[in-house]
């Protein structure tokens, strides 16, 4: 009896372990960021991009208002790409959008707009990249949908028509 | 007197770099068990992509205002979830990682006990 618990035992141990480990094959290994959750917006310090006047984030985003932030950079050829889909936003929706010019070059982000035309309402820059790491974000471009100083949306990489329209009905 | 001066000189300068020393290893610890979460299978401090450059900022800044390594963690883990950190806590999700080996090493030992010792 002794001796025939111990390899049921093993083979059991073996047994766990396998599947545990197939288990983890089917788990999908590539990185999902989680956009849903509502995360209170960062507080921070800044400059205006016009101006080059100081700013607090408490005079930028006001409660009881939906705002759209951006970050976008000249640099970015997908912001280049979603542009027209801001302009277009920012002329049909009563939502505020807000740039966030990120690790740019001033001249050449003012090229930027001049040429592609400016949707935002107000514009700050994060010259280090460390105001778009306050805001949990990846890279350029990126969007956050905010209302009553909460992120309620976030989306990564460029908009596209779908994502504009979904932002159109989270805003009615 | 003019020596005296000079060597007060060079042991301030000699101890700011060592402090400068410090916080660079600390930078650098804190950056290898960070995640570059837009590379694949770097750290931040491998990388030098534009979103581990600002980390790497980022994680400078806040050892500056004083706060310690695990809050550094604690800080990142708020912003981009468990995922970005290499060392992982022990929680619901991840206690079989922690237990497994474990409980292998223990019933691995058991048996070698059994097997050997006890035949003896």
């Amino acid at each position: 009896m002794k001796n025939k618990i111990l390899p049921f035992s093993v083979i059991i141990i073996f047994g766990i372990i396998f599947l545990i480990f197939y288990k983890g094959l089917e788990e999908s290994k590539i990185y999902t960021p989680d956009v849903n959750t509502k995360k209170e917006i960062p507080v921070f310090n800044t400059k205006e991009f016009f101006s080059g006047e100081n700013v607090k984030s408490s005079s930028i985003f006001e409660l009881d208002k939906v705002y759209l932030l951006n970050i976008w950079s000249s640099w970015c050829a997908p912001c280049r790409q979603e542009h027209p889909l801001l302009m277009n936003l920012n002329l049909e929706n009563k939502l505020n959008i807000i740039g966030m010019n990120y690790k740019d070059n001033s001249k050449n982000a003012e090229n930027f707009l001049k040429e592609l035309g400016n949707p935002y309402k107000e514009i700050f820059i994060d010259l280090d990249g460390t105001i778009a790491i306050e805001w949990g974000a990846y890279g350029v471009p990126e969007s956050f949908l905010i209302y009553n100083n909460e992120i309620i949306k976030k989306y990564i990489g460029p908009l596209n028509q779908e994502l504009v329209e979904e932002i159109n009905l989270l805003t009615k | 007197m003019k020596y005296l001066k000079f060597f007060l000189i060079v042991i301030i300068l000699f101890h700011l770099s060592s402090i400068n020393a410090e916080e660079n290893d600390k930078t650098n610890k804190i950056t290898k068990n960070l995640r570059c979460l837009i590379c694949q299978g770097q750290s931040v401090y491998d990388s030098d992509s534009e979103f581990a450059n600002s980390l790497k900022i980022v994680v400078t800044k806040k050892l500056q205002e004083g706060l310690s390594e695990d809050q550094i963690y604690e800080y990142f883990k708020t912003k981009y979830g468990e995922w970005i950190l290499y060392d992982p806590g022990l929680n619901k999700n991840t206690y079989i990682l922690w237990l497994l080996p474990i409980l292998i090493f223990l019933i691995g030992g058991a048996i070698i006990y059994k097997s050997f010792i006890v035949k003896k």
